[in-house]
C-alpha cells in the first residue's frame, strides 16, 4: 500500500517533488496519506513567502492531529493549490495528481539531496 | 528498543485480536489500545448510522462493600448514591478538598445489600484505588481494584439493540431503560450489561471476564458488527460534548467549571470538596467550558491558546474536524467574560490566529429517545 511514481524526487519527510525548470512542484506521498489517515485541513504558506530546505512551510490536519509539512527545497511560493482549501481530501485520494504548493527554487541543486523512487521504496520499508 | 517499549504497556485480553486485524496501535492510559482499525472517519460513522464496538478492557473496576458502603461512597462521589435502587447507574467524579476532580466515574449499584461496582477511568486506576483507601478510615467498608477480572465491550449506535438482541441473543438487554443494567450470563458465568455509553448513540456496554470478552467480540465480529478503535471513541464522545479526564477534567478544573453541575449533588451532607464548590459558586466562577465552532476548516488542538478583544482568553481543551457535522469545532475552559454564546474569538493555530464563534458543546443532539426507569 505503498504507491510510488518514478521520474519524482522524495524527502524522508514524505514529500514529493516534481521538477519543472528551476521550478519544484511539491506534495505529500501515498505513503504519508496513508499514515495520516482521512485529512480535513491544509494549511499552506501564502504566495511569495519563503521557504527553506528541511523547515515547516506548512500542516496537513488529520482526524487526531496536525503534521508539519517540511519543504524539500529553498525559495519562494510562487503557488498554492487553492482548490485543497474546501477539498483536502484530494490528498487522500491521488496524493501525486495533487500538489500543494509551487516554489520558485534558489538552488536546484538541493534536488540532489533527495532520494529517487527506487531509494525512497527502500526507506520507507524500514520506517 | 521497540520491543522494550510494547514491554512496558499492558494490554488487554483482545489485544492479539487488534494486531491480527491490523489496527493502528498506540499506547493509552498505559495500554496498547488500537486506534483504528481501517479509518476514523468511517468507524465514527458505523457509530452514527448503525453500530460499533470498542475494546474498552482497559477501563477500572473497582468494588466497595461492606454496611457503611453507600455512607462512604456519598463521602467521596459527588452524586447521591443514598436509596439507589438495585441495578440503578449514576454518573458522577471523586472530588479533591479543592472542588478539583480526581475522576469521573460510574457507580453501579448492585444487586445485593452494600454493594457497588465503580467504573473508573484506566489512567487513573491506581490513583482512585489509593485515593478509596486513604479515605476509609472510619468506615466499615471493603474496597477491592478488581481491574484485571474484567473484559468490557461497548456497543454503541442506532443498531446497538439489534446486536444484543439477534447477535448476543441477550433479550432482556433491549428493554433496559438508559442507566440501568441488569446481570445476565454468558457460557454460563457473569455478564453485566449495562445500557450506558461515551458517543451520543444508544448503547450498551458489557462486562464480562476476559475469556467470554473475546468470545462475545469474536460473535460480534463474524455479524458483521464494525470494530472501532480509541480514534472514533474520542470523536464521538467530543461531539456529544462528553467530557474526557485530562482534557475538560482534571485536579485543578471543578465539575462546576466543566458544566457538570448537575453531577454534583450540593444538597445532600458533606462530601469531600463540597465546601470548595460551595465557595466557588458563591464567589462566582472565573471561567467556563464552551463549545467553539471556528469560521475556518483549520483544527483547534487540545492545549491552544484561545484569545478575545486582544488579550488572553483561555484554552482549548478537545478539538476536531467534526465527522458528522463537517466543521471545525472545539471545547474550551473560557474566563467567564467571553464564555458567552456569540463572543467572537480567536485561536492561535500554529501561526495564525483563527476566528470563531462560542457556542454550546453539545455539538450534535443525540436522537435516540432515552428509555428511562420512569417511562
Amino acid at each position: 500500500m505503498n504507491r510510488t511514481l518514478a521520474g519524482l524526487h522524495y524527502s524522508e519527510s514524505h514529500e514529493w517533488v516534481r521538477t519543472e525548470g528551476n521550478i519544484a512542484i511539491i506534495g505529500i506521498t501515498d505513503f504519508a496519506q496513508h499514515a495520516l489517515g482521512n485529512l480535513s485541513y491544509v494549511d499552506m504558506p501564502e504566495v511569495d513567502d519563503e521557504v527553506t530546505a528541511g523547515e515547516e512551510f506548512g500542516a496537513v490536519e488529520s482526524v487526531k492531529a496536525a503534521n508539519d509539512l517540511y519543504s524539500p527545497v529553498t525559495g519562494k511560493v510562487l503557488e498554492i493549490n487553492s482548490e485543497l482549501e474546501d477539498a483536502p481530501e484530494r490528498l487522500n485520494v491521488d496524493p501525486y495528481a495533487n500538489w500543494i504548493i509551487k516554489v520558485e527554487m534558489s538552488d536546484p541543486s538541493e534536488i540532489d539531496g533527495l532520494m529517487d523512487e527506487a531509494a525512497y521504496i527502500a526507506f520507507c520499508e524500514k520506517e | 528498543m521497540i520491543d522494550n517499549m510494547e514491554d512496558n504497556l499492558l494490554k488487554t485480553c483482545l489485544h492479539e485480536w487488534h494486531i491480527a486485524h491490523g489496527a493502528q496501535m498506540e499506547p493509552f492510559a498505559g495500554y496498547d489500545m488500537p486506534i483504528r482499525y481501517t479509518s476514523i472517519t468511517d468507524e465514527h460513522n458505523a457509530v452514527r448510522t448503525a453500530a460499533g464496538m470498542f475494546d474498552v478492557s482497559h477501563m477500572g473496576e473497582i468494588s466497595v462493600s461492606g454496611p457503611d458502603a453507600e455512607k462512604f461512597i456519598n463521602h467521596v462521589f459527588s452524586n447521591d448514591v443514598s436509596e439507589m435502587p438495585d441495578g440503578k447507574i449514576l454518573y458522577g467524579m471523586l472530588l479533591n478538598p479543592q472542588g478539583g476532580v480526581v475522576d469521573d466515574l460510574l457507580v453501579y449499584k448492585e444487586f445485593s445489600p452494600n454493594r457497588y461496582l465503580l467504573v473508573v477511568n484506566a489512567a487513573n486506576i491506581a490513583k482512585d484505588f489509593g485515593w478509596l483507601l486513604s479515605e476509609e478510615r472510619g468506615f466499615q467498608v471493603e474496597t477491592r481494584n478488581e481491574s484485571h477480572k474484567w473484559g468490557q465491550i461497548a456497543i454503541q449506535g442506532p443498531s446497538a439493540v439489534k446486536a444484543v438482541t439477534d447477535i448476543l441473543r441477550l433479550d432482556a438487554a433491549a428493554s433496559l431503560p438508559f442507566y440501568n443494567y441488569c446481570e445476565m450470563k454468558w457460557n454460563g458465568r457473569r455478564l453485566i450489561v449495562s445500557r450506558t455509553g461515551y458517543t451520543g448513540e444508544d448503547g450498551f456496554e458489557l462486562y464480562s471476564s476476559e475469556d467470554d470478552t473475546a468470545d462475545m467480540w469474536d460473535t460480534l465480529y463474524e455479524a458483521g458488527v464494525v470494530p472501532c478503535g480509541l480514534g472514533s471513541r474520542d470523536t464521538l464522545r467530543f461531539e456529544a460534548g462528553l467530557p474526557l479526564y485530562g482534557h475538560e477534567l482534571a485536579e485543578d478544573i471543578t465539575p462546576l467549571e466543566a458544566g457538570l453541575g448537575m453531577f454534583v449533588r450540593m444538597d445532600k451532607p458533606d462530601f469531600i470538596g463540597r465546601s470548595a464548590l460551595m465557595a466557588q459558586k458563591a464567589a462566582g466562577l472565573s471561567r467556563r467550558l464552551v463549545g467553539i465552532e471556528l469560521d475556518d476548516r483549520a483544527v483547534a488542538r487540545a492545549g491552544y491558546q484561545v484569545e478575545a478583544d486582544g488579550g488572553a482568553a483561555g484554552i482549548v481543551t478537545t478539538g476536531y474536524h467534526s465527522i458528522t457535522l463537517d466543521k471545525s469545532i472545539c471545547m474550551a475552559l473560557l474566563e467567564t467574560p467571553f464564555a458567552v454564546q456569540g463572543t467572537r474569538v480567536g485561536i492561535h493555530i500554529r501561526k495564525k490566529v483563527f476566528p470563531g464563534t462560542v457556542c454550546g458543546k453539545r455539538f450534535y443532539q443525540p436522537r435516540y429517545r432515552k428509555q428511562t426507569s420512569f417511562s
